[in-house]
């Protein structure tokens, strides 16, 4: 078992959707539902704690890839990351993605956290910090509307130039 | 180290025309916010109002930056008693066509180490502008403010 411990919050980000907490669960973890909303990706996800993840790209590239750490539909769900698509990206120790699914009055407040367990570059989150809130307007939107928006991005340019300086200095082996 | 600030970002299929005018109309924040009454419809320098569902009066915001529909930047200043004790931050709101979309970008900065307001709106923003998305989507907008389910959680407590 992962030690949650080590992983502190780096990026979060709260959206409000009117909807089940049983239909916000079933958006993260049905592919027919996160092809509408995740750029296209097709989530495979064992259903238990310690089961393998990933999200598949359109053409059959694994995008990223990692581990259930919590399963506890429909309240909390997290895996551990590693962006697979990218040789510098695999060399990254993984980082920890959790949602948490509230009630809140009579709409569901979802809270993405994504956290590191190193002390990673401001550089290297922009890649997250500009992608988390269009994957989870276009959900809100596929949930309330049955429509999903569409939003197309590229990976930051600051986000790869931090990602050549961290692999070839690799902070997180040192203590 | 960078100072106390927040950004939210959403993404919502309207026009910047209708995004604008949900921002600034008092008839149609009425509708998503809570209840809420905030009209910004004027120019740099004048003041804003915000009344809230009981008809009180609970800012006292100057407006910075009137830029229809694309930007929108304000002194905010609220009247409540937890709040008296710090100065005004400053909000900016961006408007950004995306396709047939809007990429609504709110930034809220200018605070102080330490403040209890910056706490404050990192939990209100987001239940503003997600009712905002879902009024402009759906024609529906959200109705548990916030601020609302937190009292109840001390009343309950």
């Amino acid at each position: 078992m992962t030690n949650n411990g080590k992983f502190k919050p780096t990026t979060v980000y709260v959206t409000y959707i009117a909807a089940t907490p049983e239909k916000v669960w079933q958006a993260l973890t049905d592919p027919a539902f996160t092809a509408q909303y995740f750029f296209g990706r097709t989530i495979e996800i064992e259903p238990k704690v310690g089961g393998s993840f990933l999200m598949r790209m359109p053409d059959g590239r694994v995008d990223m890839k990692g581990e259930v750490i919590e399963w506890s539909p429909p309240r909390r769900l997290a895996t551990t990351w590693t962006i697979d698509w990218n040789a510098d990206m695999r060399q990254l120790p993984p980082c920890l993605v959790s949602y948490d699914i509230e009630q809140a009055g009579d709409s569901v407040k979802l809270t993405l956290t994504e956290s590191y367990s190193w002390d990673v570059p401001e550089a290297l989150l922009s890649g997250g910090r500009a992608g988390w809130p269009a994957i989870l307007s276009s959900l809100k939107s596929v949930l309330e509307t049955g429509k999903p928006l569409a939003v197309k991005m590229e990976p930051p340019k600051e986000m790869m130039a931090a990602l050549q300086q961290v692999v070839a200095s690799k902070p997180w082996a040192k203590s | 180290m960078s100072k106390p600030s927040f950004v939210y970002v959403t993404y919502i299929r309207s026009t910047p025309d209708k995004v604008w005018q949900a921002l600034t109309d008092p008839a149609i924040t009425e509708r998503y916010w809570y209840g809420f009454r905030v009209a910004a419809n004027g120019r740099a320098g004048e003041y804003m109002t915000a009344i809230d569902p009981d008809g009180k009066e609970v800012h006292r915001d100057v407006i910075l930056v009137s830029d229809p529909p694309r930007r929108l930047a304000y002194a905010w200043r609220p009247l409540y008693d937890e709040f008296k004790d710090e100065r005004p931050s400053r909000v900016t709101i961006d408007i950004a066509p995306v396709k047939d979309q809007v990429r609504l970008t709110v930034t809220h900065d200018d605070f102080d180490e330490g403040s209890v307001v910056l706490g404050k709106i990192t939990e209100g923003w987001p239940s503003v502008l997600s009712s905002l998305k879902s009024y402009l989507e759906t024609g529906r907008a959200l109705s548990t403010p916030v601020w609302s389910s937190a009292s109840e959680a001390e009343v309950s407590a």
